[in-house]
């Protein structure tokens, strides 16, 4: 190459932005050089792992077990794809459970969207969680009845998180208002249950849903497995989210309250009509982040044998046939994790961009 | 007024009846169970082993209460040991993202975004499977350091054989430490009453370490390294992390590096940048202006989120239960599974850890007042 077409490549965008990005230093060369040799070391065997030498499908594991250490084995997956979805669900009835998580999809995108963000927006919630119920039990209009303990997979991981963000909200919504509340006992007793939720693991509030709760009723009552776990999910979760609230409400500047007392509102119609609608909106990015974590901690399920995405993939791994490939199915695990995770906070970070130009923010405060 | 009292009177009415209804079943319960309640058990033999311990030696015929012990040594372990690499590489991490090189930036980025949105449950799960079922037998162990070894039995390390110096070299770090605060107290109240500046970070620096390398040096450098051997069918000597602490303390340090990188981030860049003009223009050498100006209001960003990560830390760790590291909840778990006694396993679980938040709470607070802007608290 001449040294005229050396310079010419040399101011061509690419070696100016390589210069400016990478090459600005000496320590910054380096660090560069040591980033690109870790690359080079990694990602190439990975991607021949992953991609290029996996087994995609295969009758049993014999084709899997002989690319062991060479390929991963996403024909686990591929087996085992119904089981992780739905658990012991009746193969037949696989439509139902399908078609719930679809309603559920569907009430995730109507909330996300401002423009239902209207008390109507519970209607919706009460009507599709009721749908939901009816798919999955059955019982009425000819569908067969499945019992809950039948309920599994992904379906039940995004059952868990669902209905307990649904119970839990409101709840926080009132642990938020009594913790700011003027009467002494109600504020008392809602620090108390806040302190105490968020001072323990999850792990200790499921161990109790699960042994402690059953001692706790009058002989013969028994509560089952699931509606134990989530009960002890909906108190977890209402005390984070109380915390959220409760940071919106604070945000609220108080001449919104001495206004709605000069209107002479009672105290329900000020918090219902003033107070909320505005606390409520400031605090909805917060609020994706705790459903983030939320619906991230309900895989703790899994401990109290519970039947949600990890223990399915857990018990598919306990067959013989397909032991010992562990990496890829927890690989797996976290790929679904993530993507519902990474929506959310992609969401969340949209949405505090939205609500968060300098204008509102003023507004707000002047008002 | 009186519609006040009436809702508080409701309130504690109902709470009354609720917890009375629980208790009331809860004891016919027992009876019926025939579970004697109480805290007796403790002091019963335990019978079971535990896979390892810390500090506190354990057999099966030891009580309930020692096991207890050990559980509680072992999850104070792994979150000590936790926190400690959790912050490094954090800090790395969060630094990286602010680096001007784009590749450090974008790969800090993808770390911190992939960790985060995958529950920490999945990754101790991951973890086990590559150290239990993908690393090789102690006989073809991986070694990427001399006299480190990788094998499916955990991590062997290399350890420094114990002496006597180094008990001495304890007490002289602990001196050390006394002595740079006294130093520094002097100093301050030296600046105080004649406007002498303190003697630079080297003094503390020099006495926290020179006096145990003093000593160490004066002993002769007793240096003699304990390697692990391969005996048999696993490692001898040396120190042996197991599968189960290398996978919950692997796991519980990158993900809650990821949480801190993300606290040291916004920390720094907190800063104004108006502050390092103002600390530049005021004449004060670049150390002195990070030590007073930008450290103290960066550090104040930066503490209270870091202590409650810190706390999440040792509440996550609970999840050892799930691949079988014996910390206290899986001891309370096994000891529940033996005797029965439900209530009082979980409620030492929940004492424990309500102490170890609430003290660190605490400490928040006190740290908050200490560092809060001077009428800020208002």
């Amino acid at each position: 190459m001449s040294t005229a077409a050396l310079a010419k490549t040399w101011s061509d965008p690419v070696f100016p932005w390589l210069r400016a990005n990478l090459f600005s230093s000496w320590p910054n060369a380096i660090l560069s050089m040591l980033a690109l040799w870790l690359l080079w070391r990694t990602l190439p065997p990975f991607l021949d792992w992953a991609f290029l030498d996996a087994v995609w499908s295969a009758p049993d594991s014999g084709a899997c077990r002989a690319a062991r250490g060479e390929g991963a084995c996403w024909a686990f997956i591929a087996e085992k794809h119904r089981f992780i979805l739905f658990g012991t669900y009746p193969y037949e009835e696989h439509w139902r459970p399908g078609l719930a998580i679809l309603v559920m999809l569907a009430l995730y995108a109507v909330s996300a969207l401002r423009r239902f963000w209207r008390p109507r927006l519970a209607l919706y919630w009460v009507a599709g969680l009721a749908l939901i119920g009816v798919l999955m039990w059955g019982g009425v209009f000819g569908l067969r009845y499945v019992e809950n303990e039948r309920w599994g997979g992904l379906m039940l991981t995004l059952l868990l998180a669902t209905f307990g963000l649904a119970a839990a909200f409101p709840l926080a919504v009132l642990l938020a208002l009594g913790r700011r509340s003027a009467m002494p006992v109600v504020r008392g007793f809602c620090v108390g249950y806040i302190e105490l939720i968020r001072g323990v693991p999850l792990i200790s509030l499921l161990f109790m849903a699960s042994v402690m709760l059953p001692l706790f009723l009058p002989a013969g009552v028994t509560v089952d497995k699931l509606l134990r776990a989530q009960i002890a999910m909906i108190m977890f979760a209402a005390a984070y989210l109380a915390e959220v609230v409760r940071g919106g409400l604070q945000s609220i500047p108080h001449g919104q309250y001495e206004a709605a007392d000069a209107l002479g509102l009672p105290y329900w119609r000020k918090t219902l009509l003033v107070v909320l609608p505005q606390a409520l909106r400031v605090s909805i990015p917060p609020l994706v982040n705790t459903f983030i974590a939320f619906f991230k901690d309900t895989s703790l399920v899994v401990i109290i044998g519970l039947f949600d995405l990890l223990t399915s993939i857990k018990v598919s791994l306990q067959e013989p046939a397909w032991t010992g490939f562990g990496v890829e199915a927890y690989l797996f695990a976290s790929l679904v994790y993530f993507a519902f995770c990474t929506t959310m906070s992609r969401y969340s970070q949209r949405l505090e961009h939205d609500l968060t130009p300098g204008a509102r923010a003023g507004a707000l405060r002047d008002a | 007024m009186n519609r006040r009292l009436a809702y508080q009177a409701g309130l504690l009415a109902a709470a009354g009846l609720v917890l009375w209804f629980f208790v009331s079943n809860t004891a016919r319960n027992l009876e019926a169970l025939r579970v004697a309640s109480g805290f007796g058990f403790l002091g019963r033999e335990a019978g079971f082993e535990i896979g390892e311990t810390t500090f506190i030696a354990f057999s099966a015929a030891d009580t309930y209460l020692r096991a207890f012990g050990v559980g509680l040594a072992n999850t104070f372990r792994v979150a000590l040991l936790g926190i400690v690499v959790a912050t490094v590489l954090g800090t790395l991490i969060g630094l990286g993202r602010l680096s001007s090189n784009w590749l450090v930036a974008r790969l800090a980025a993808l770390y911190v975004e992939v960790m985060r949105n995958i529950p920490l449950l999945v990754q101790l799960f991951f973890w086990y499977a590559i150290i239990a079922e993908n690393l090789p037998g102690p006989r073809e162990a991986l070694s990427p350091l001399a006299g480190v070894f990788l094998s499916n039995r955990g991590i062997a390390l290399p350890v420094p054989a114990p002496h006597p110096a180094y008990g001495w070299m304890l007490a002289a770090l602990l001196a050390g430490v006394v002595a740079a605060i006294l130093v520094a107290r002097w100093a301050r109240a030296r600046q105080a009453a004649t406007g002498a500046p303190p003697p630079g970070a080297w003094l503390g620096f020099a006495l926290v370490l020179g006096t145990p390398l003093a000593v160490f040096l004066a002993s002769g450098a007793p240096l003699a390294w304990d390697r692990p051997e391969l005996a048999g069918f696993n490692f001898q000597g040396g120190a042996t992390l197991t599968p189960e602490f290398a996978a919950l303390l692997t796991g519980l340090a990158t993900y809650t590096a990821a949480f801190v990188a993300e606290i040291v981030r916004a920390g720094v860049l907190a800063v104004d940048k108006g502050q390092f003009e103002a600390a530049d223009s005021l004449g004060l050498p670049r150390r002195r202006a990070m030590q007073l100006v930008i450290l103290p209001q960066a550090l104040r960003l930066i503490v209270p989120p870091m202590t409650s990560q810190y706390l999440n830390l040792t509440k996550n760790s609970s999840l050892a239960v799930a691949i079988g590291y014996p910390d206290l909840v899986s001891i309370a778990n096994t000891t529940m599974n033996q005797t029965g006694q439900a209530i009082e396993g979980i409620a030492i679980i929940m004492l424990v850890y309500l102490t170890i938040s609430l003290s660190i709470s605490a400490f928040m607070n006190w740290y908050n007042r200490r560092v809060a802007l001077r009428g800020a608290s208002r």
